[in-house]
């Protein structure tokens, strides 16, 4: 852990699943009030950074963490194997870099798919935009690069991949991920608390549409 | 009792602003809020308003807005130059705005953004908590245009609260305080940071200041970790170093991850200075 200016601290981790297991450890000690003076967490691919109040003590604040991050060691992340709760996502597997990712990857069209509703996912943390949730642990055979040349503009719902990561764009946006399907279950609603359907930790299962979303 | 105003004209970007938005990072959605949050504050205060109230953040002044009922308002921040009804009123003090009056600043000679507040706030709906504009992201109320009729809410003129003075920059070389890391160690020289000056280019916007080397020949921040840093949380005032060496200070809409290693981080008191900083002028950073 060092600290990032005299208003934040940046924890490194070992993985993602250490990103995710530390993440459900502080925020817990944070709803329950434990850690005074923090106002909130960003969890990322390796990292946690924790911001501060203006009025808080780096110092103290960074002991009182590295108690608790002692505690979660090489832990593993709440809730793993039980998602129950699994936020369900049905999905037109009719995205445009379909046919490429089944190439690369070398599953054919169909394996992609069942690839992709064959097992939950877990949204490690949110980035790059509003309601972006990059979610990990799926069936490591579709990671795959980035597009070579970005996109400048791609709609709402477009599910993607890249990397060990998929992801649902929840707004019209630029991207550079390979879209392979589309959803028309919302993503961002500034209107209701969260505006985020997929928050950090959250499980998510994709279901095929074509399938009768019966998987 | 509310109130309202008529926008007359705007100058380069006019926003309105408050203390931003905290506890969404989970949603992916930053702070914003007004950049030079002190200047913020000391507007409000002189009003007695609460400091979360919403003010209109004018970058270069160049604001032109109508009073519709009478309203009691205060200017802070960079020092433009602002009448009533072509009566000069002092920086950094209260005065009424009577119904059909006009109040125009012009703008300010040092300093880049000047803060318009009125007592009871501006009353426009708030989005996730927060009446800020983030530019980044696009949430919360669209800039301010020409034609808008902005709500005031109730006040009931309670006595100004004390508030320091907001220190904006003068012209010429500017101090800022930095904390070295987290990824100092991802570059050959970090102190290549905190040697000579640079300068604000005109690229810079509230999402950060991006900096050139004022000298060409001043050393430049090399990197001596190859390869591509995980995305990771940033903080605000993190002076991250892109592949072209030119550094981003970022401010208050900067995004919540970013991808680039940041080789220090400007202390949070000196935040709202590096705020004020004109494109072209010069800055100089000192470990702290």
């Amino acid at each position: 852990m060092q600290p990032a200016g005299d208003r934040a601290l940046l924890i490194d981790t070992s993985d993602l699943n250490a990103v995710l297991a530390l993440t459900d450890h502080l925020s817990a000690a944070l709803s329950a009030g434990e850690l005074a003076g923090v106002e909130d967490l960003v969890p990322a691919a390796r990292t946690v950074l924790v911001r501060l109040a203006a009025d808080a003590d780096l110092d103290a604040t960074a002991d009182a963490l590295r108690d608790l991050v002692g505690v979660v060691g090489a832990g593993t992340a709440r809730g793993d194997g039980a998602p129950s709760d699994a936020l369900v996502i049905p999905v037109r597997y009719d995205g445009p870099d379909l046919d490429d990712v089944a190439e690369l990857t070398g599953l054919g069209r169909d394996g992609v798919i069942r690839a992709h509703t064959g097992t939950p996912w877990r949204a490690a943390f949110v980035g790059f935009a509003p309601g972006f949730a990059y979610l990990a642990g799926g069936d490591p055979a579709l990671a795959v690069p980035r597009r070579a040349e970005p996109r400048t503009s791609l709609p709402a719902g477009s599910v993607a991949l890249a990397g060990e990561f998929s992801a649902v764009y929840p707004r019209e946006s630029p991207g550079g991920w390979q879209l392979i399907g589309t959803t028309d279950l919302g993503m961002w609603d500034v209107t209701v608390e969260p505006p985020a359907t997929i928050q950090p930790g959250r499980w998510v299962r994709f279901v095929d549409v074509a399938d009768g979303g019966s998987r | 009792m509310t109130g309202r105003l008529t926008v007359l004209r705007t100058g380069p970007l006019a926003l309105l602003q408050d203390t931003g938005r905290t506890g969404h990072a989970a949603d992916g959605v930053g702070r914003s809020g007004a950049a030079d949050r002190a200047s913020a504050a000391r507007a409000n205060a002189l009003l007695g308003n609460d400091s979360g109230a919403a003010v209109l953040e004018c970058t270069l002044g160049g604001l032109q807005v109508r009073a519709e009922t009478d309203l009691v308002v205060a200017v802070a921040g960079a020092p433009a130059p602002v009448e009533v009804d072509k009566e000069p009123v002092p920086h950094a003090t209260r005065f009424d705005l009577r119904a059909g009056q006009t109040l125009r600043m012009r703008a300010p000679r040092t300093g880049l953004r000047t803060y318009l507040a009125v007592a009871g706030g501006f009353a426009v709906p708030a989005v996730l908590g927060s009446r800020s504009t983030d530019t980044l992201s696009g949430i919360g109320p669209p800039p301010v245009a020409a034609g808008d009729v902005l709500p005031v809410g109730a006040s009931d003129e309670p006595p100004p609260s004390t508030v320091p003075d907001a220190e904006i920059p003068a012209d010429g070389p500017v101090t800022l305080r930095v904390r070295f890391g987290p990824r100092d160690d991802w570059f050959t020289d970090p102190s290549a940071l905190t040697t000579g000056e640079w300068t604000v280019s005109p690229r810079s916007n509230r999402v950060g200041l991006r900096l050139q080397r004022t000298d060409p020949d001043a050393p430049g921040l090399i990197r001596a970790v190859e390869g591509e840093l995980p995305s990771e949380g940033m903080a605000l005032g993190s002076v991250q170093i892109p592949p072209g060496g030119e550094p981003v200070l970022f401010l208050a809409d900067h995004p919540l991850t970013g991808g680039y290693p940041v080789v220090a981080v400007v202390l949070d008191a000196d935040v709202d200075r590096a705020a004020q900083l004109r494109p072209g002028q010069r800055l100089a950073f000192r470990a702290s």
